[in-house]
């Protein structure tokens, strides 16, 4: 395994012991335990669009674990603004350090600068494609509440075309063999050629207009942001939104387990009052972003995460 | 009809190419994705639908006082992969070229997607499709992955 572009760079049982590592790193993560398993290690953190929660957690992750980041910056004022091509930046970045994680805007950009370097890429996002590590973290939170990943009902709710958070979660789920519920409005469809995708797959797969009518045998909710600008007319943006706004009168007849996630920044598609039930994963679901981005560095760089934490950390 | 007759349904050529077993229908498409649509200097003769013991019909292209080229070839395995390609020199058969669709597509086609980091020209990158099935013939771009649509590939030839 050189770099985590897409998720067909991991076995299932890949994904599982990663799990397994992110599990263990809990506590590091949480800041109780100090285990400097990657101390002198270097990442270079080159985000080519803006991000939040990505950009940060990779940081977060890194040190943790004792290492340490070189950020790109801001784009305008990197050499980037001056025409240097990725090609050359990733040459340059490359020399400097011994992991890359980046997120660019351009699809495929993370497989071309995985063929120019000489370091693993992690894919932060690359265009509508690719979110690797995003979907790990899912799978890992989705794992967390259930205690396993496979034959799962999981309805994917909201903007299925653009997002690409469900993309490579509908993959990865599919691989498990979850039946999966795509619920959005039709300008919003999962597109066909990745529905017929994953029934090449062997995935179930059913599609609808109808969120709530979907929602009580289901096990997880995958809620994603409804984004004004995809429609040309207002109204059909408000008639649309508010079809995909999960309130807590909604979950009245919801399994008691069913977990709720959302890769944020949510707009109004979860009302606060979802936030006190015991559905709500998304904030847990956002701090997992550093575990599993922890397990994913160690593997990539090929450091072991031992299978007693606790005995080999230290206090902070 | 024999092979032979079909053949002669236009005249014999001098100098030049001929691509037989060209899968039926495909003549126009096969001329676009090697360039000779349209404006050309060279006379071109094509036949179509026309009966064949190995397709059922098939299409024939003669292309007179012109020999494609080892890049034209890979473009034609897109769109006629088990085409017979025949150089004719002097009205006879002079080489007989294979055409050869390997697991990767390199540098022939740019990947039709809009937003592929293979549009950045600036880029040093080699054009690369991954060959997913044969038939139907199915690519996929290295970069980004998406599936390529062999109509929309035809305008993207490199």
């Amino acid at each position: 395994m050189t770099g985590l572009i897409t998720m067909d760079d991991l076995t299932n049982e890949e994904i599982l012991s990663i799990l397994d590592d992110a599990e263990r790193l809990l506590p590091v993560a949480r800041g109780e335990l100090y285990l400097p398993l990657l101390r002198g290690r270097i990442m270079g953190n080159l985000f080519f669009e803006p991000s939040t929660r990505t950009r940060m957690s990779f940081e977060t992750a890194m040190k943790r674990l004792g290492g340490d980041v070189v950020n790109l910056g801001d784009v305008k004022t990197s050499s980037v603004v001056k025409g240097e091509t990725l090609f050359d930046t990733i040459q340059m970045v490359d020399g400097y350090t011994d992991i890359i994680a980046m997120r660019h805007p351009r699809q495929g950009a993370a497989q071309y600068a995985q063929d120019a370097a000489r370091v693993p890429i992690l894919n932060g996002g690359d265009g509508a494609g690719n979110h690797p590590t995003q979907t790990m973290l899912d799978l890992f939170t989705i794992r967390q509440a259930h205690g396993r990943l496979d034959g799962l009902k999981v309805v994917l709710a909201g903007d299925l075309r653009y997002g690409r958070t469900v993309h490579s979660l509908s993959h990865a789920l599919t691989r498990f063999g979850c039946e999966l519920i795509f619920a959005s409005p039709t300008l919003l469809q999962m597109p066909a050629e990745i529905v017929s995708d994953l029934r090449e797959h062997g995935a179930t797969v059913t599609e609808t207009e109808d969120l709530y009518g979907s929602i009580d045998d289901a096990d997880v909710i995958y809620m994603t942001r409804i984004q004004k600008e995809r429609f040309a007319d207002e109204d059909e943006y408000a008639r649309c939104a508010g079809a995909y706004k999960l309130h807590a009168k909604h979950l009245g007849d919801v399994k008691g387990d069913m977990i709720i996630m959302h890769p944020l920044p949510r707009v109004d598609e979860i009302h606060p009052s979802v936030d006190e039930t015991r559905h709500a994963r998304y904030f847990e679901q956002a701090f997992n972003g550093v575990v599993a981005r922890m397990a994913l560095l160690c593997r990539l760089l090929g450091v072991t995460v031992p299978a007693d934490v606790m005995a080999q950390g230290g206090a902070l | 009809m024999s092979n032979e007759q079909s053949m002669r349904r236009v005249t014999a050529i001098r100098n030049g190419t001929v691509i037989d077993h060209v899968p039926s229908g495909q003549a126009l498409r096969v001329l676009e994705m090697l360039g000779i649509a349209g404006e050309t200097s060279v006379p071109v003769s094509l036949v179509m639908n026309v009966p064949s013991k190995k397709l059922g019909s098939k299409d024939i292209i003669k292309v007179e006082d012109r020999e494609l080229t080892q890049s034209e070839l890979d473009r034609l395995a897109l769109v006629a992969p088990d085409a017979h390609v025949a150089i004719i020199r002097a009205y006879v058969v002079a080489e007989k070229l294979s055409i050869n669709l390997g697991e990767e597509v390199v540098n022939v086609v740019r990947c039709t997607f809009s937003n592929c980091i293979t549009t950045n020209a600036r880029e040093p990158l080699a054009h690369r499709l991954r060959v997913v099935s044969r038939d139907p013939l199915h690519l996929r771009c290295h970069y980004c992955g998406r599936p390529q649509d062999l109509d929309e590939l035809v305008k993207n030839a490199l």
